[in-house]
């Protein structure tokens, strides 16, 4: 004990010395319904969707660690381009709906998308009254893609 | 004048000044521990600085409904937050704002405000002991220990402060204070006590009247992490505020205290005799805001000490600091 107290007294004049510094400082405070705080470019704010490159392959949906995402799509049959040539299927996309609600953002949606349909935006202004109108729906995930920054150069 | 509406002045004074002295020590708490930690606190309420927060908090817990655990023993259970509430009242009934602004002027002032102020961890320990909660009980029993370990340096500190000044009244104490100790220049000088040989007891006092106020570092009554609220566990609504507010009036109380004993009450250097009664609660008020922030400034500085830590730290470094003060001032009072 007799060597703590003789330790600990620098130690806590030092901390004194240091919360009156801090408290005559400004403090580094954004007032946010007043200023608004500007994100990181690349910040992991909201995901959109772009749904023309979107095939429904459901990997998005199989891959979320807590099936935040709801896809729903049927086939349809394409006449052959050519005649005489086979007949195709094309996936058409009905629903696509994350629900914020849930989702973890860790971005594996984004990540495994074959087709880079899936963009991170920084937009983080979406709360909601009620749980239930955090499910955004493929219209509102579109809207998103507006605020999808620049993508960075690729590397040569 | 007539005695009773004397006392029914005073009355309404000390309660005005023990309210709005604790609702603005709770605002300081609140802006300065905050801007300590790098925030800003309350800043809507009121419409600039956030200075309505107290009111709103208060106004709050007034709402609450009054609870009371089924299993407690109901009148000690709602007695302990008056008997809190009641000592720190009591504090401010005795401390001299000027040579005749003082609620009642003791010949044993000093007691009277050591007892009275001991008096608040009795409604602690009733709170903890009543409340049917092993937590509270927890709580309330390390209140009275911290008390007992912690009101024998307070009291040695201000026996020597007595003994300096020959008297136990807090008026004469002020008086001995402002009493002139020597002429440099055609001015007679008057020194504070802590300027005249009292500052290790003002120290021991200090730390001392931190402890009693189980404030942090010296919180273990109320430690969160361990005891949820202590003894404050089943408190809610009305009676809850009035612990919050006794807590924040004691601490008020023991800062007059300190300033009264040790910075030299409501006298200030040069200040002429016939304005003591004007200008004097302003320097008290003065005095008593420092100790105030200092208090508010160790708490959100320094971390909490172990039970032991604690116990440690008074009875092997206070009490033995604080007899050998004693000694030594007794010593130079016989000796000069």
């Amino acid at each position: 004990m007799s060597r703590g107290i003789k330790f600990a007294i620098p130690g806590l004049l030092k901390g004194m010395g240091l919360t009156l510094r801090t408290m005559l400082k400004k403090a580094p405070v954004t007032m946010y319904p007043d200023v608004k705080e500007i994100p990181v470019p690349r910040a992991r704010g909201v995901i959109s969707l772009d749904a023309e490159a979107c095939t429904a392959c459901m990997l998005c949906a199989r891959e979320c660690p807590d099936w935040c995402i709801y896809i729903e799509g049927h086939k349809v049959e394409k006449a052959p381009s050519k005649p005489g040539g086979r007949v195709r299927t094309e996936n058409i996309l009905d629903r696509f709906d994350i629900d914020y609600g849930l989702c973890m953002y860790c971005g594996i949606c984004v990540d495994v998308c074959p087709f880079d349909a899936l963009f991170w935006s920084p937009e983080y202004e979406y709360s909601e009254m009620k749980i239930a109108d955090l499910l955004h729906d493929q219209e509102r995930l579109g809207e998103w893609l507006t605020t999808v920054p620049e993508p960075p150069a690729l590397e040569s | 004048m007539n005695a009773w509406l004397e006392l029914g002045i005073t009355l309404v004074v000390i309660l005005v000044v023990v309210l709005v002295s604790a609702l603005v020590t709770i605002y300081v708490e609140l802006k300065a521990g905050s801007h300590m930690q790098a925030r800003i606190g309350p800043y809507y309420a009121g419409g600039r600085w956030g200075w309505a927060q107290p009111l709103a908090d208060g106004a709050k817990f007034l709402q609450k409904e009054d609870l009371a655990p089924a299993k407690a023993d109901g009148p000690v259970y709602r007695l302990a937050p008056y008997v809190v509430m009641m000592s720190a009242i009591g504090m401010f009934a005795v401390i001299p704002a000027g040579p005749d602004l003082v609620g009642v002027d003791l010949d044993l002032g000093v007691y009277f405000v050591l007892a009275i102020s001991a008096l608040a961890t009795l409604g602690v320990l009733m709170a903890g002991w009543s409340s049917a909660n092993k937590y509270s009980l927890i709580g309330g029993l390390r209140a009275a220990a911290q008390l007992i370990a912690y009101e024998i340096p307070l009291i040695l500190a201000v026996v020597a402060v007595v003994i300096q000044a020959e008297t136990m009244s807090l008026n004469g104490i002020v008086e001995a204070q402002m009493a002139t100790l020597f002429t440099l220049g055609g001015m007679d000088i008057a020194l504070p006590f802590i300027l005249t040989g009292q500052i290790v007891g003002f120290g021991i006092f200090l730390v001392a009247a931190v402890a009693e106020l189980s404030r942090i570092p010296f919180d273990m009554p109320i430690a969160e992490s361990e005891l949820t609220m202590g003894y404050l566990t089943e408190y809610s609504g009305i009676r809850f505020t009035m612990f919050f507010l006794g807590e924040y009036a004691s601490i008020v109380g023991f800062s007059a205290v300190a300033a009264t004993l040790f910075l030299g009450g409501y006298g200030a250097p040069f200040l002429p005799e016939s304005l003591a009664n004007i200008a004097g609660p302003f320097v008290l008020l003065a005095k008593v805001a420092v100790l105030v922030f200092v208090i508010i400034w160790i708490r959100f500085t320094w971390p909490r000490l172990r039970e032991d830590q604690l116990q440690s730290l008074a009875w092997r470094w206070l009490i033995p600091i604080a007899l050998v003060n004693v000694g030594v001032v007794a010593t130079f009072k016989v000796v000069f």
